[in-house]
């Protein structure tokens, strides 16, 4: 190599490009900024059985579940719009939502213990949010009945526009909120995998 | 936090903190790696971006990060530079050694040749080098950033090359 560097002009040996930084790194960084309380907002990419999906958190709890028809860059900077630019990827703090979510969609865990961070839902939409998660695995209600529920039974479009609106869905189960005339309803990750999801819990 | 997010969303959108790491991370560390041995420009590579993600918020949204991340790693290796030199120099060494002289080798890719070149060079050829070689930053961020004429900024670093050159063939055994 030296013979490189006595003809080569330097300023062509300092521009060279660099080996690809090592994951280990991003690790130790992730780790550090978390310590230091500048990781407002965490997230992950997760496989599933229903496709990948994107979770994220801020310190206080999940955020954002997102699925692949969204865009997960898009979501990703939505999230630092509207919750913080400081996002990571960091895996680490959404272990536990990762398999409580896959547990979920494989039919082992029917109930979701997670701290939730309801910050992106507000005012009426977060009232519906808050009554949708009492609504137990297997069972639906329709829209009248959750607007009725949430404090506001004439505001049965809010309602449901909570429900497509909600930003943890499968952990906050509007899928199980349908039309009142038995129909399926519209869904954040599409109607077929609402459909899906019904009759996963009513199997069960 | 929530009036750092306010001003966030009043100034408008920044691109989400892992976006720069991903976009900037090579070019901070080819700078780190211009001053320091392999392990120490890691923990300067760490440093540069925690510093630079707890500023972020407030950084202006039109704001040239390339630039911003640069001057803080350059700042951030002399630091840790200088603080190596104070710390005692191994007995078992040679005492006329220099006291730079790296104890983490990289290997025959002649970064170490380079490296003990580039800090052989007065500290302003060296800084203006290192941001427009490993930065790639323009001359007129260079100037702004050390404070020079951008024709100032073009001499130290022509001068600064000019002086690798003649130290590289000099070194050559």
């Amino acid at each position: 190599m030296t013979e490189r560097l006595d003809d080569v002009d330097p300023a062509v040996l300092l521009d060279g490009a660099s080996a690809p930084l090592p994951s280990s790194l991003h690790e130790r960084f992730v780790a550090r900024a978390d310590d230091e309380g500048l990781l407002d907002v965490a997230y992950t990419t997760i496989d599933t059985r229903i496709g990948p999906l994107l979770l994220a958190a801020s310190p206080r709890g999940l955020l954002r579940v997102a699925f692949a028809l969204e865009g997960f860059d898009a979501v990703v900077a939505e999230l630092a719009d509207s919750v913080s630019p400081r996002v990571l990827r960091a895996p680490g703090r959404l272990d536990a939502a990762a398999r409580q979510v896959d547990g979920y969609l494989d039919g082992t865990v029917a109930a979701f213990d997670l701290p939730l961070d309801l910050q992106l839902a507000r005012g009426f939409r977060r009232d519906v949010l808050q009554h949708l998660r009492t609504i137990p695995y297997g069972r639906t209600e329709s829209y009248t009945v959750a607007a009725r529920a949430a404090g506001r039974p004439a505001a049965v479009r809010a309602a449901a526009s909570a429900c497509s609106h909600n930003p943890i869905p499968l952990v906050i189960p509007c899928h199980r909120v349908v039309r009142s005339d038995g129909s399926i309803g519209a869904y954040r990750g599409g109607a077929a995998l609402k459909r899906d999801l019904l009759e996963m819990e009513s199997a069960a | 936090m929530t009036a750092a997010r306010a001003t966030s969303a009043r100034r408008g959108s920044r691109p989400p903190f892992e976006q720069v790491v991903e976009e900037h991370g090579p070019t901070v560390m080819r700078v780190c790696r211009a001053i320091l041995d392999p392990v120490d420009a890691e923990d300067a590579w760490i440093d540069t971006f925690v510093s630079a993600m707890r500023a972020y918020p407030e950084l202006q949204p039109d704001s040239n990060v390339r630039g911003w991340l640069v001057t803080i790693a350059h700042n951030r290796a002399v630091d840790v530079l200088r603080a190596a030199r104070r710390r005692p120099v191994p007995t078992e060494r040679v005492p006329d050694q220099h006291l730079t002289t790296p104890q983490v080798t990289d290997g025959a890719d002649g970064r170490d040749e380079l490296r003990a070149a580039l800090d052989a060079l007065a500290p302003k050829q060296r800084t203006a080098v290192v941001y427009r070689h490993l930065g790639d930053l323009p001359y007129p961020e260079i100037a702004q950033a050390m404070g020079t004429s951008e024709a100032a900024a073009r001499r130290n670093v022509s001068d600064g090359i000019a002086r690798l050159r003649t130290r590289l063939r000099k070194d050559r055994p």
